[in-house]
């Protein structure tokens, strides 16, 4: 450095200073106490929940920017934390709702003073429109209202301009909370008709990167992969007008400054980290760390059980006593979880899901199991998982891999990259999968309906399938004897503990950190903040 | 000279050529399955197939290479399905954030490297001269990343003088109305103060992290090319008849060794701007790297081409200026 | 009487020698890695995670227990490995390529420097990511994504040193002895190019190590639970900012050390051959 640089730098310096402009540098580092910021690791590609390829980030902006025709109540969990309550059901663009006597449709009266973000009114038309839609367009969105046996036009009538009915064409448990979650929203049809092409009668394109919403939050600018701010709605008349003015979600894909910003006060809340980090957040008390466990989900170790050696009941039953489950608790994941092992007794007697299967860590039984299955010189395979949960699969991964080659299993860990990791769970040809998966609707046969039932789906990455499992399954979903019901949840969950295709691992927490000011999260189902009940004190 | 322009711009319209084709079979070579991962949860056959159809991914290679040649020479350069704009707007947007960068990196590492060289070539095996070939392998050596995350923590989490790696620009600033794009130069001209100096502080630590890699190939650069400048019989010449030393050098030697070390500026110039992407990362920069890992990750085919595409028209339009560059003021480089 | 002073003999190492003899110490130190390691580099152990350097561990452990020491000593042996082999592959093909392109012009000429142009008009580091990512994450993918990226270097310095060379009083008195082409270009030529190229590789091997630790840093690296110093430095990034700072450490350490001693070796070799530059 010579010393015409030296002086240039010494002379900003100095007319920085004399600018006085060091103090308000500094200021700014609180955000104001109606604006929340939050940061994220992914943000939501689509502005559009129904819209093929939208991806899980887009479930926040969707909740907090359309409404939908009923909500969940709340409750308050026994840790302390406000959750949503999925055994009751809440008005929010419909006021009222009643089944007729058969319990074969169900009649809507919606609010008389709803209005869209562009100020017209929230009619039928509209619910009928978007509803059409959501079981129209294909992809997650139709599968999604299937759920709920949503499946056809025809079920939707518009009776009058603030009447809607809906007629069910089985009779399902599940098709009024089907209305509550994140798909069916009501969108201004009038706004989205006048975007719509002959090629796109759906307005894919322009509902994609545009809301046509009448939620209390509507979209003041979106910058893919980098940002999204939100400001209130106020004319939002379907509960108490939200405290904050203003959401800015930021995307910052580096775990490590997403941890410095909320430790040093610049965010509010900070989305993503890895278990690690929440732990130590949580013991350092100056952060708020809130994680409440995920209902209807669960981490495990699928084995593929067309693929040998997975195939024998004693190899499989032998990798289920060789986990260290303990060791994945204490440095898999730092204790934010519910353990999910080690049932004191085999036999099921609740009908609750995720609950714990009877295995625990005991090398000496997994050889025995082995050597039985003439084995005793272990095997090679390989266990697959997604690069994009690399942060929180790979140790408990490493500790499995150490763990089997105990025995002589050699395993290679496979890291597949997100963009391919539907097609790798579709192909069914990894021996053994890493991973996860989380039923909104908290049912236990909602659960094995979608990963345990032998119809395939990608997400039955053991490949198994078991007539009487199906069978319990369907009975569980349809019946209304509640003796009928216990009876068919503990039996297949029994089964398929017994022949244990699936290893539970545990039952993750959904982990949000904030500042200690930040108050009003709800946990709810979808794992995205709802910003209409948080505020700053 | 005509015929000599002409003929390097046959030769590089066959380079983007060839460069089009491999990109296009490249992105279609990745195993991922655009239609699986866009059909997403819902993955069902029909859903999955008609995904595919929506993206055009149901015709042969052939057939689907034929249609992007059509795109392209409307200036199409297609759809990104992470971010729903097209591929042409978000480059445009992305470009200017990762051109600032590189260029302020650049502005950097010439601030020091230039005389460190020169003063390096003055004195040949002194310590000076040892300490800056140390300092510059030095800066080279480490990944960027690590340097990045370095420098984050000591000037960010530690001292604080840093600001919370968000971006460009601090949460609650307005952007300055877009001139050229370059925030540094968009609020000098509108006069916007307090913009300018938010600006400055945010792109401090990711220019610095670029720059410590720049540095050494510029000095190593400036060095070679001043200790041949100060070799040569000219400038032997001028040392004789006694001109003022320092006039010497400046005047005579560095403008010899200009070409050399603007060639291998050029040459750091294309290396920076793709090795931003890691930088990027770090500081959550909104430059056109992460735009481009992140629809590869995504087996995104559009954003990836189109920004391969953009990256060797700029390394080759900056090489062919710094040829002819050469050519103009070296007739005898014409040659080769 | 006179006394003679003894002559002092002064043992005057050529420039550059402090970094080759750094070089020999980190191959051997590659070489012998795994056989100095206190511990098994696999091995986790719940109670001793992330423990700060100690006498039983002096590098400390990482997340899951393990002993950082151990992994950075037999990590040296496969980044090197993974370097010398990318290096090795686009220093035989580059060089042959960049020759053959000098020597015998016309078509050949073109269709290689088409070739060169076209790898170098792509972000090299997209380049290998695309290639890793299409190919798949195998050491065997690293090393030729790592390969093929530089080749253009080999082929540019090849091409530029035989075009200097190739008309040369030696060169065609050999061509006039009856020596055929190949013969001429293996025993004549190539040994005079040589140098230079040697100066490449070496400052090639720091590069080849850099590019496999950011393919690490976006995921594409070699796979767990295989040490490798690239993974261990993205891996510890995330320990940046919660304060265990050995985890990055002493991987950085090592990588950074070892790209630096080879660039330095590089810087003195091309000192050392290059008349210009000797003092």
């Amino acid at each position: 450095m010579n010393r015409r640089e030296l002086l240039k730098s010494g002379a900003l310096t100095v007319s920085a200073s004399a600018l006085g402009l060091w103090p308000t540098i500094k200021a700014y580092a609180k955000t104001p106490i109606d604006t929340l910021v939050v940061v994220t690791e992914f943000g939501p590609n689509s502005l559009d929940i129904q819209g093929l390829g939208a991806n899980q980030a887009t479930h926040g902006p969707s909740w907090n920017v359309y409404d939908r025709l009923l909500s969940y109540g709340s409750k308050r969990l026994p840790s302390g934390i406000l959750s949503y309550d999925y055994k009751t059901l809440a008005p929010e663009l419909a006021e009222s709702w009643a089944l007729d006597p058969e319990g074969l449709s169900a009649t809507f009266k919606l609010r008389p003073n709803a209005v869209f973000h562009d100020g017209s009114p929230v009619t039928a038309a509209d619910v009928k429109w978007s509803f059409d839609r959501a079981v129209s367009i294909g992809g997650f969105s139709t599968i999604q209202m299937g759920a709920g046996s949503l499946e056809k036009p025809t079920q939707f009538e518009i009776v009058d301009d603030h009447t809607f009915r809906i007629h069910f064409i089985r009779k399902d448990k599940l098709a009024l909370p089907d209305l509550a979650v994140n798909i069916p929203v009501v969108m201004n049809s009038k706004l989205a008709k006048a975007h719509a092409t002959g090629g796109d009668p759906w307005a894919q394109d322009w509902l994609q990167r545009n809301e046509a919403g009448s939620g209390a939050f509507k979209v003041e600018s979106w910058e893919p992969g980098q940002e999204l701010v939100l400001t209130r709605f106020d004319g939002w008349t379907q509960g108490p007008l939200p405290r904050l003015k203003r959401v800015i979600v930021q995307i910052v894909p580096s775990a490590g400054t997403r941890r410095s910003l909320i430790e040093r006060g610049d965010v509010d809340v900070s989305y993503g980290l890895p278990p690690r980090d929440f732990a130590e957040l949580a013991a350092g008390g100056k952060i708020k760390v809130v994680g409440v466990p995920v209902e209807n989900a669960l981490v495990y170790l699928d084995m593929n059980v067309k693929i040998p050696p997975f195939d024998k009941l004693e190899v499989r039953k032998a990798v289920a006593y060789a986990i260290p489950y303990d060791d994945i608790m204490k440095i898999g994941i730092y204790g934010r979880g519910v353990p999910m092992f080690g049932a004191k007794t085999a036999t099921i007697t609740e009908p609750v899901w995720p609950q714990p299967s009877p295995y625990y860590h005991d090398p000496g039984k997994a050889k025995a199991l082995l050597a039985a299955a003439g084995l005793e010189n272990g095997f090679e395979t390989s266990l697959g998982f997604d690069l994009g949960e690399a942060t929180i699969r790979e140790p408990s991964a490493l500790l499995i891999q150490e763990a089997l080659a105990k025995l002589g299993i050699k395993v290679t860990l496979e890291k597949v990259p997100p963009a391919n990791w539907m097609t790798a769970m579709d192909k069914k040809t990894m021996p053994l999968t890493l991973t996860s998966f989380q039923a909104w609707l908290n049912y236990p046969e909602y659960f094995f309906y979608w990963t345990y039932d032998g119809r395939n789906t990608v997400f039955n990455t053991m490949d198994y399938q078991n007539h009487e499992v199906d069978r319990l399954i369907k009975i569980a979903r349809f019946t209304t004897d509640p003796a009928e019901y216990k009876k068919a949840v503990c039996g297949f969950i029994q089964i398929v503990f017994d022949e244990v295709p699936r290893i539970p691992l545990f039952q993750y927490d959904l982990d949000v950190a904030f500042q200690p000011d930040v108050k009003g999260y709800e946990y709810w189902f979808h794992t995205q903040l709802d910003y209409r009940s948080m505020w700053k004190a | 000279m005509g015929r000599v322009i002409a003929s390097r711009l046959v030769g590089v319209l066959g380079v983007l050529a060839s460069v089009i084709v491999v990109t296009f079979f490249l992105t279609r070579a990745l195993p991922a399955d655009p239609a699986v991962y866009f059909a997403g949860m819902g993955g069902t056959q029909a859903a999955i197939e008609a995904m595919r159809a929506k993206l055009g991914l149901d015709h042969s290679l052939i057939v689907q290479f034929g249609f992007y040649l059509r795109d392209l020479a409307h200036g199409n350069l297609g759809m990104s399905l992470t971010t729903g704009h097209s591929v042409l707007s978000d480059l445009m947007a992305r470009l200017p954030a990762s051109f600032e960068l590189t260029i302020v990196a650049l502005l950097l590492a010439l601030a020091v490297g230039l005389p460190a060289g020169i003063g390096a070539a003055l004195r040949p095996d002194s310590w000076f001269d040892h300490l800056v070939r140390v300092l510059g392998t030095a800066g080279v050596a480490m990944p960027t990343f690590f340097t990045g995350l370095l420098l984050l923590h000591v000037f960010y989490f530690d001292l604080a003088w840093a600001p919370p790696p968000l971006g460009r620009i601090g949460a609650f600033i307005a952007p300055p109305p877009h001139v050229t794009g370059f925030y540094l130069i968009d609020s000098l001209l509108a006069g916007q103060v307090q913009t300018l100096i938010d600006a400055v502080r945010h792109i401090a630590l990711p220019a610095l992290t670029l720059a410590l890699f720049a540095v050494a190939p510029i000095a190593r650069a400036t060095r070679a090319a001043m200790l041949d400048a100060l070799a040569s019989d000219f400038i032997r010449t001028a040392r004789v008849i006694p001109l003022s030393s320092f006039r010497t050098i400046v005047v005579y030697a560095f403008g010899n060794a200009l070409l050399p070390v603007l060639t291998s500026v050029g040459m750091v110039f294309s290396f920076l701007l793709g090795a931003n992407v890691l930088v990027e990362k770090v500081f959550a920069w909104p430059g056109i790297g992460t735009y481009a890992i992140n629809a590869l990750i995504a087996a995104d085919y559009a954003p990836v081409q189109g920004f391969v595409l953009v990256m060797a028209v700029l390394y080759i339009g900056l090489n062919l200026a710094v040829d002819l560059a050469v050519i103009a003021t070296d007739p005898r480089a014409a040659a080769t | 009487m006179t006394t003679v002073a003894p002559t002092t003999v002064k043992l005057r190492l050529p420039p550059g020698s402090g970094s080759l003899i750094l070089l020999a110490i980190v191959a051997v130190a590659a070489a012998a890695g795994p056989r100095l390691a206190p511990y098994d580099p696999l091995a986790t152990s719940v109670s001793a995670a992330l423990q700060p350097p100690s006498a039983s561990h002096w590098f400390g452990t990482d997340a899951l227990g393990r002993d950082i020491l151990s992994r950075v000593l037999t990590a040296a042996r496969l980044d090197l490995a993974i370097a010398a082999a990318a290096v090795g592959l686009s220093f035989g093909i580059g060089t042959a390529a960049g020759i053959t392109a000098g020597y015998a012009g016309g078509w050949s000429d073109r269709l290689i420097g088409h070739v060169t142009d076209m790898i170098m008009a792509f972000p090299l580091f997209v380049l290998a990511m695309g290639i890793v990512a299409a190919a798949g994450d195998t050491v065997a993918n690293i090393v030729y994504a790592t390969a093929i990226i530089n080749i253009p270097t080999y082929v540019r310095v090849g091409r530029a040193e035989v075009l200097i060379r190739r008309d040369a009083p030696f060169v065609q008195s050999a061509r006039l002895a009856g020596n055929g082409t190949f013969r001429l270009l293996l025993a004549h030529v190539f040994p005079n190019v040589l140098p230079p190229l040697v100066v490449q590789a070496s400052l090639n091997m720091g590069y080849a190590i850099l590019n496999a630790a950011g393919l690490s840093f976006i995921g594409l690296g070699v796979r767990p639970p295989t040490p490798e110093w690239g993974i261990m430095v993205a891996d510890g990034a995330s320990y940046i900012v919660s304060g265990e700072w050995w985890v990055w450490l002493f991987p950085g350490l090592a990588l950074a050390g070892t790209v630096f001693v080879f660039n330095l070796a590089g810087d003195g070799l091309r000192d050392f051959l290059d008349p210009h530059r000797r003092h």
